[in-house]
């Protein structure tokens, strides 16, 4: 097994090369604003450290979100592609369980990242490996309740500490997390999610009333 | 179209386009059309009455990779015979462009091709090679669409594109869908305005040309300043309780429009010595631009050449046209790192790289790397 996991649905863009047993190269750099220019190189960069080639790889994993959607689909889109140009399938991981995963926390917890428009993408978690509830997106004051007194990892529970009182890092998903994750499910014989990204939101778009009228009144 | 004539010694180049609506991937043998696979989602566009970005980047997603596997079965060629891939890099919508350029990216990279980032007006000009041939140098085109209106010079459609002029507001496209909005026609305007209009009178009413006085740019255009009379004349129509004659209103429209266009794109023909005017766009597909272009051209001695009504709408094939004779021409490939540009100048025909070759670029600039032991352990 050798799996190119790509996540970019956080801030972060991050690449991983795992072989099954362990990581063998990873990278991750954080810039929200530079997705597209960055995840290439840097899957490059991973493959050149660990003196393999890509078409030795024989899964691609990536984080289906939820995360803003321009980023996002710079991920999903090279994980296809790559899939198609290799003959090998795409696993989809929850980018949440990422985070969720790399926290080592036992016990019930939160994920929560950053939505923008003061909103967090988020969901329970029992023990690093068990989803309670499907991902939402959510004002932080609105789940107030729902995790109160929980621990909380990610950027989204750290910029609202008034709601995620216990909150704490990571802040951004791993590639590597997520490589391990799916390497163990992938062993274990689980199906993986398809490649296919969380929105969560529907388009902003607006169906028009009617054209403006021109002819001054 | 003729794929058996096409010399093997010309490159292959699979194109990418994703700059609006349409999720286009094209195959070309040096001027050679292959493949013109197009998926679009102009229809869950219409009800906004205008592209909706998220609703495009969404769908350019989806589409990607059936359309690029469509393409290649088009074209009975396996992606390995490529001799490299060419992506709209800009102008266009930030979002959507981001979609194409990241799946050209991936699949230049795990097929060992190189990739280059193109521009979109560029493309649509060198299009029509793959119709007529190689393209006469100069070449004047005139490239009309919901998204441009600008006349350019190109005498090396790979290194020098020269703006002569553009719309200073609307594109004569936009004004097209606005006239059709008014008139309860529906989106897009384009063709349902071109279908009422061959039945009614463009001589009926007299809308303005908008800057045609002595002192206005030779070569740009304006639009809003029609759009808005038109809109008016409607309206008192309407308000005066009285039917508006929606083909002569079309005919007079559109007549407006083309009048304009070909006017200055002849002028510019003859100010510089250019006897080659290309057409191309969406808008190229009007039939009443397409005959008075042919009988101004004819006038004037000047060679007209305009792609069937397909190729001028985005499409892939165009930026793979494009693609070849960048290769063709040994033009530098483009960096890793290329960036979507959602305004790549016009002058800018492709993002050549940095760097010879592909090597990575190490750019650090506003990134902070984290090591590997505070990450996962
Ligand atoms: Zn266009």
């Amino acid at each position: 097994m050798l799996l190119l996991a790509l996540d970019t649905a956080t801030p972060a863009v991050t690449v991983a090369l795992h072989d099954g047993a362990t990581v063998l190269a990873e990278s991750r750099q954080v810039d929200a604003r530079r997705h597209g220019e960055l995840l290439l190189p840097a899957v490059d960069r991973v493959l050149a450290e660990a003196g393999v080639k890509l078409d030795a790889v024989t899964a691609i994993v990536t984080g289906v979100g939820p995360g803003p959607y321009t980023g996002l689909r710079v991920g999903l889109m090279t994980a296809e592609t790559f899939g198609s140009a290799l003959g090998v399938p795409v696993h989809g991981v929850c980018t949440l369980d990422g985070l969720a995963y790399a926290a080592e926390l036992d016990g019930d917890f939160v994920v929560a990242t950053d939505a923008r428009r003061k909103e967090v993408y988020w969901a329970r978690y029992s023990g690093p490996r068990t989803r309670l509830t499907d991902p939402a997106v959510d004002r932080p004051a609105e789940i107030a309740e729902q995790v109160a007194g929980l621990p909380a990892v990610g950027a989204g529970a750290l910029l609202y500490p008034d709601t995620f009182t216990d909150a704490r890092g990571p802040e951004h998903v791993s590639a590597a997390a997520l490589a391990a994750l799916a390497a163990e499910r992938l062993a274990a014989g689980q199906d993986l999610d398809p490649a296919r990204p969380l929105y969560l939101r529907r388009p902003d778009a607006q169906v028009p009333k009617n054209y403006k009228v021109v002819t001054p009144k | 179209m003729a794929p058996m004539a096409s010399r093997t010694d010309e490159p292959l180049v699979l194109g990418i386009e994703t700059s609006c609506d349409e999720t286009g991937v094209g195959i070309v043998r040096g001027t050679t059309l292959l493949a013109d696979a197009i998926a679009s989602s102009v229809d869950e566009h219409a009800r906004f009455g205008g592209v909706v970005p998220e609703v495009a980047s969404r769908a350019h997603l989806e589409a990607m990779v059936p359309t690029i596997e469509r393409a290649l079965k088009e074209a009975g060629v396996t992606a390995r015979d490529l001799d490299g891939i060419s992506v709209t890099a800009g102008p266009g919508l930030a979002g959507a462009l981001l979609v194409g350029v990241s799946a050209a990216k991936a699949y230049a990279y795990a097929l060992g091709k190189p990739l280059y980032g193109v521009n979109h007006l560029a493309s649509h000009i060198c299009v029509d090679q793959l119709e007529h041939g190689k393209l006469p140098e100069p070449t004047m085109a005139l490239l009309v669409s919901g998204g441009h209106s600008s006349l350019l010079l190109s005498s090396d459609i790979t290194s020098d594109v020269r703006p002569m002029g553009a719309t200073i507001d609307d594109a004569a496209g936009e004004a097209f869908d606005k006239i059709a909005r008014v008139l309860n026609l529906g989106f897009p305007g384009g063709p349902v305005i071109d279908r009422y209009a061959r039945e009614g009178d463009p001589n009926a009413i007299t809308f303005p040309r908008g800057l045609t006085g002595p002192r206005d740019p030779a070569y740009d255009f304006s639009f809003s300043g029609l759009k808005t009379s038109v809109a008016r004349w409607i309206e008192a129509k309407r308000n005066a309780g009285e039917d508006v004659p929606v083909r002569d209103v079309s005919a007079s429209f559109q007549e407006a429009v083309v009048d304009v266009l070909t006017r200055k794109a002849v002028r510019a023909c003859k100010d510089e010595g250019v006897d080659h005017l290309m057409i191309g766009g969406g808008v190229a597909a009007n039939s009443r631009l397409r005959a008075l272009a042919q009988e101004r051209c004819e006038a004037a001695g000047i060679r007209l050449r305009v792609p069937r009504p397909k190729l001028c709408t985005d499409n892939g094939a165009m930026v793979a046209a494009l693609g070849a004779e960048m290769v063709a021409r040994n033009r530098s490939a483009s960096d890793w790192d290329l960036s979507a540009d959602s305004s790549l100048p016009v002058t800018d025909p492709h993002v050549p790289g940095q760097n010879p070759g592909h090597a990575p670029t190490h750019d650090h600039d506003h990134v902070h790397e984290i090591s590997k032991d505070n990450l996962y352990s």
